[in-house]
């Protein structure tokens, strides 16, 4: 009976080292993750095709919502205090520019300014607001933000974002684009949630190719 | 290790001396671990999932005015959106009894997709141009008033789908606005009965 003995070995392996590395990434996506933050103007966008990621710097957005009211958002904190001076010397508002700087977005008329600013900006809800007025050629108040927005980035590089809601109806997309158009601004970009393309299309076929789409 | 010691406590000293047991520290981490990767993996998902896009857009001027953009009738394609996602288009001109003025729908059974590649292959097959035989090639989209944002997206994204490289964004006549209301209108009571 010659037959040789193998050691018999313990399966169990010490699992500190895994957990330590678990957490320790766990702890690094938890810090670098970016919750959405609660949306004070709720829109839901409809979806498109665009490959290309909405910018998230230097961007100027606005929004419409569901019952086609416009609101105006920028990230740009220095370029928010010249609008707001522009608008103070020229309408005369006497707007408080720090609370303006604060503002997550603009979303009442000229004259309310001063009301909408006072309101704490957690108590900010896009529904209960008038936004901004765009409603035709003769009050489009839209128009003129544009036009101090586009002073204060005078040539430097501004993108134009419209955000839009899916049951936003035609009329209050047409009336903003013809604020842009008045400014002459005719390149924006519209933010959607993206989307495949449908099997089969030509896109599909472009894609499968590894051609490029140029928009 | 990964096992709790149940060996109890060894030999009895004796009675009325209580000896504590002696507990290994080691505790089995696997389902820590399973747990931590479980979480991670959510993380990752979660952060990478909602980045939104962007469809650019670029608009005439309307100051330019000299050079009209002019197109054959022939290779022109209108499309017109109206309530409750009703689409429509008809081919080059619109006859005055509003005869080629037809009725598609934006997926599903003749679908605007159908449309407009059964017009993209009608216009190739006619043209003599071998270098560029789309030149000819418009889509004239005219929204209604009471057509939303998102039939809007759909449709120039129906553009960027179907490879349209000519396509304009008009403001909709009396005559075809009034023309889409009664399709509306029409389409809405065939659908009650």
């Amino acid at each position: 009976m010659g037959r040789a003995k193998l050691p018999r070995k313990s399966t169990n392996i010490d699992m500190t080292a895994m957990c330590d590395v678990a957490f320790l990434l766990l702890s690094f996506f938890i810090l670098t993750t970016k919750f959405k933050p609660a949306e004070a103007i709720a829109v839901e966008t409809p979806s498109s095709v665009a490959s290309k990621v909405a910018p998230n710097k230097d961007f100027v957005l606005v929004t419409i919502d569901k019952d086609g009211k416009v609101f105006l958002t920028m990230d740009d904190e220095q370029k928010k205090e010249l609008v707001a001076n522009t608008v103070n010397s020229e309408r005369n508002l006497g707007i408080n520019v720090a609370a303006f700087k604060k503002a997550g977005f603009i979303g009442a008329p000229l004259n309310g300014l001063n009301s909408f600013l006072s309101i704490p900006e957690e108590n900010r809800k896009g529904d209960q607001l008038p936004g901004i007025p765009c409603k035709d050629s003769t009050n489009n108040e839209l128009t003129y933000w544009m036009q101090v927005v586009k002073a204060a980035y005078a040539g430097e590089k501004m993108d134009l974002l419209l955000k839009g809601d899916n049951i936003a109806k035609y009329p209050a997309f047409k009336n903003v684009i013809a604020a842009f158009k008045k400014n002459e601004l005719l390149k924006f970009q519209m933010v959607t949630n993206p989307e495949n393309a449908p099997e089969g299309s030509e896109l599909w076929k472009m894609s499968m190719q590894g051609i490029k789409q140029d928009n | 290790m990964a096992e709790l010691d149940t060996s109890g406590g060894g030999h009895k000293k004796g009675p009325g001396v209580k000896k504590g047991k002696k507990l290994s520290t080691r505790v089995d981490l696997t389902p820590m671990v399973d747990l931590g990767f479980l979480l991670i993996t959510f993380f990752i998902f979660t952060t990478t999932m909602s980045q939104p896009t962007a469809l650019k857009l670029f608009l005439p001027d309307d100051k330019i005015t000299d050079e009209p953009n002019k197109a054959k009738e022939s290779g022109v394609l209108t499309i017109l959106m109206g309530a409750d996602n009703h689409i429509y288009y008809y081919e080059g001109q619109l006859k005055p009894d509003g005869s080629n003025f037809l009725s598609a729908s934006y997926n599903g059974e003749n679908s605007i997709r159908d449309v407009i590649l059964k017009k993209k292959a009608d216009v190739r097959s006619r043209s003599r141009d071998t270098e560029n035989p789309y030149k000819d090639f418009v889509v004239v989209i005219k929204p209604g008033a009471e057509c939303n944002y998102k039939n809007l997206i759909d449709i120039l994204d129906e553009m960027a789908i179907n490879v349209v490289k000519k396509y304009a964004l008009v403001d909709i006549s009396d005559g075809e606005s009034q023309l889409v209301k009664i399709s509306d209108a029409s389409s809405q009571t065939s659908a009650s009965n």
